[in-house]
């Protein structure tokens, strides 16, 4: 529906990556040095310019499995690893984090300041590192060039592409259920109490006018719920008070990230399959792919000793738990990529991007580079 | 004054879209068809009247001749014209009309989809039925789409092209009231707000426009020569069609409405909104003062659920129908 979707979902999916692999970097007691090049390194990697140019022009959404996949890559783009299982686990919170605050959102335009407070964290998470801060104010002025025009039935649009997106995922997520804004059966609350949005009035009146504009009678109706004035505007700019809570850190080293399994299959069987696309990846997915590949400084096999293993889980036997018991339909099949174990392959890999960058300029359709990059992949 | 009765469950979630819900009641057969769009799919529902009877069927938004292809609905609505019902599906690459029951495909309209895509998305969305033979489909340029319908047959032909709109066509109604007197029949909406009323005939001739506040005009409704808009802002605005003279101004809910349904015979309205909420109101013109008295009647909150569709299933208004975004289900609720 709206091809000016993804920058916003990718950014905001992102941000919450960040504050979950932050969390357990911490709970975890990962020296100091470490965690925070794991943080600049993936932060350096989700701003990279030629990637953000890619992510920036109009097109449809991806499809689960081509998101998932480039956060996997995403999630891999340092010395951390993560397995199959603290992966998932990891995709699952953010999923269902962006899902609530897409819900919650007062207003569609709200999207944006929920995004702008992403940004706020993750300018703070480098605040100390220059270079890549200029990268991150580089696309707060992006995200504002291409955002405030918009209409707010624009921002609908692009809101409901985003429900699309999410429709039927129902994974309940420990700190919701506590902080009871989820249910048991995995579905947000929706407050019928609280301030209304900027630009609405309380609900209750009726006004009557003749036809010369005066008003002749007011009549008030019961709402049925509790509701108070709208709050002021949040701030649209680069730096400003957004107002609203929603897309800042819930998470912190006492608050544990914990997903339940069991008691969602019900109602994920019923997930229609959206995408029809015989492909794992489609060409234009792949763009973004090779784009974000592109930016990965890969560690040499020699600094092996600094690598390290982050767990999404309390132990590592509940990760190995829940990996075996994950349901079946709420697998992402994610597509493996080995380019970084294999120095060799990763070498042609980097030739053919390098020849996919060069000829896109010159040939009007670049499928033929696409699907040789696709059949490559499937050859790893 | 209403009570819910037993839902009815559909084989997807309903999608987070404008008026996602569309009703066609049958009488001779004792039977009511009910549509909700999930993503690509057209999920159909026919109902007996007993409540003992139901079978399913699911549209995809194949479009003919294309091997591959994957592209969302907008929105699916009955149209109900003398001669025959059509089911409309409109979506990012055309719009389809079926025989009502969906079981037979008789005509398809491609859109100008653009090779690569733009920073404008293109989508139909907006459907209505008007006078004898026409039915009318909105295009996200602000275009609208008048089609000229035979009595039989697939012989549909593309009648005229409506240029008054520069944003995106958000809802389209027609006259529901079967009164003669009324010269206006087709009122179109958009989403800065701005509302077009209309003649139709050969050539559509447009009477009256309303300008919007700025705000998307989400769901509208024409009945005795009123146009019932409901907004982005959670208002409902009543104005005399021709005139563009405002009636009533209803603060109505707390976030974006998402449907509105008149019962044509009792003058009853309905709304839903994203707030949960569905609230039943009267309305009552008194032509000698030419003013409106509207009324609340009664709220049903759905609870955690936006609301996405809502319709009368009578022209009285004794049952309506409702669809919330990620809701397998309808939730019926009828008089008490």
């Amino acid at each position: 529906m709206s091809t000016r979707t993804l920058p916003l979902l990718f950014i905001n999916l992102g941000g919450e990556m960040l504050y979950i692999l932050d969390q357990r970097l911490r709970a975890q007691n990962i020296p100091a040095d470490k965690a925070k090049k794991v943080m600049n390194d993936i932060i350096t990697t989700m701003f990279n310019k030629k990637f953000l140019e890619e992510l920036f022009k109009p097109q449809e959404l991806y499809s689960k499995k081509a998101l998932r996949t480039v956060f996997d890559r995403l999630a891999h783009a340092s010395i951390m690893r993560l397995n199959q299982a603290s992966m998932d686990k990891l995709y699952d919170l953010m999923t269902m984090a962006f899902k609530y605050q897409v819900l919650l959102c007062p207003r569609p335009k709200d999207i944006l300041l929920v995004s702008f407070n992403h940004m706020d964290a993750i300018k703070d998470f480098v605040k100390d590192t220059a270079g890549i801060l200029s990268l991150v104010d580089e696309t707060y002025q992006q995200l504002i060039e291409m955002y405030t025009p918009l209409s707010n039935g624009e921002f609908q649009l692009i809101r409901q592409t985003l429900l699309i997106f999410f429709q039927d995922m129902h994974i309940r997520v420990s700190i919701f259920l506590k902080d009871k804004v989820q249910n048991s059966n995995g579905r947000f609350v929706l407050p019928t109490s609280g301030p209304v949005p900027h630009g609405t009035q309380v609900p209750g009146l009726i006004r009557i006018f003749n036809c010369t504009g005066e008003e002749l009678t007011r009549l008030q109706f019961s709402n049925g719920g509790n509701y108070t004035s709208a709050l002021r505007e949040g701030s649209f700019e680069i730096f400003g008070d957004r107002v609203t809570k929603l897309g800042t850190n819930m998470y912190s080293v006492c608050r544990p990230v914990e997903t339940h399994m069991s008691g969602t299959s019900k109602t994920s069987a019923q997930h229609t399959k959206v995408s029809a696309a015989p492909n794992p990846l489609a060409k234009e997915e792949l763009n973004l792919l090779a784009r974000l590949m592109g930016g990965l400084e890969v560690e040499k096999a020699g600094n092996a000793e600094s690598g390290f293993r982050v767990n999404l889980f309390a132990t590592d036997e509940e990760e190995e738990e829940a990996f075996i018991s994950r349901p079946d339909e709420l697998s992402y099949g994610v597509i493996n990529i080995q380019a970084t174990k294999d120095q060799q392959t990763n070498a042609e890999l980097a030739k053919i991007m390098g020849e996919f960058t060069e000829a896109e300029d010159h040939s009007p359709c670049s499928s033929s580079k696409g699907e040789d990059l696709l059949s490559m992949m499937d050859g790893l | 004054m209403y009570h819910k009765e037993k839902s009815i469950q559909i084989k997807n979630s309903a999608s987070a879209l404008y008026n996602n819900l569309s009703v066609l009641r049958i009488a001779p057969r004792r039977l009511t068809y009910f549509t909700v769009v999930h993503a690509n799919v057209v999920n159909m529902v026919s109902s007996s009247w007993d409540g003992l009877n139901y079978s399913h069927r699911q549209l995809q938004s194949k479009e003919p001749n294309v091997a591959t292809s994957t592209s969302l609905i907008m929105q699916a609505a009955f149209c109900v014209l003398p001669s025959r019902d059509l089911l409309v599906v409109t979506s990012q690459k055309g719009i389809q009309m079926y025989e009502s029951d969906g079981s037979i495909m008789v005509y398809w309209h491609a859109l100008d989809t653009p090779e690569t895509p733009t920073a404008q998305a293109v989508f139909a969305r907006g459907i209505c039925a008007v006078s004898e033979n026409y039915i009318c489909v909105g295009v996200s340029s602000g275009a609208i789409l008048v089609f000229d319908v035979p009595s039989k047959g697939s012989n549909i032909t593309l009648s005229e092209e409506l240029e008054e709109h520069k944003e995106s066509i958000t809802d389209m109604a027609s006259e529901t009231s079967g009164s003669q007197e009324c010269i206006a029949n087709l009122v179109s909406a958009d989403d800065e707000g701005n509302l077009c009323v209309w003649k139709s005939g050969e050539e559509f001739q447009l009477l009256n426009k309303i300008p919007g506040f700025d705000m998307s005009c989400t769901s509208a409704k024409l009945w005795k020569g009123i146009v019932v808009a409901g907004y982005g802002s959670g208002q409902i605005r009543l104005f005399e069609a021709v005139t563009g003279i405002l009636h009533a101004e209803i603060s109505a809910h707390a976030r974006w409405i998402y449907s509105l349904d008149i019962a044509p015979f009792s003058g009853l309205l309905l709304s839903a909104a994203e707030d949960s909420y569905v609230r039943v109101w009267h309305l009552a013109l008194t032509p000698e003062t030419n003013t409106v008295e509207v009324a609340h009647l009664h709220n049903e909150c759905v609870t955690d659920t936006q609301i996405c569709g809502a319709k009368f299933c009578d022209g009285d208004g004794y049952a309506f129908a409702v669809t919330g975004y990620d809701l397998s289900e309808i939730i019926r609720y009828v008089q008490s």
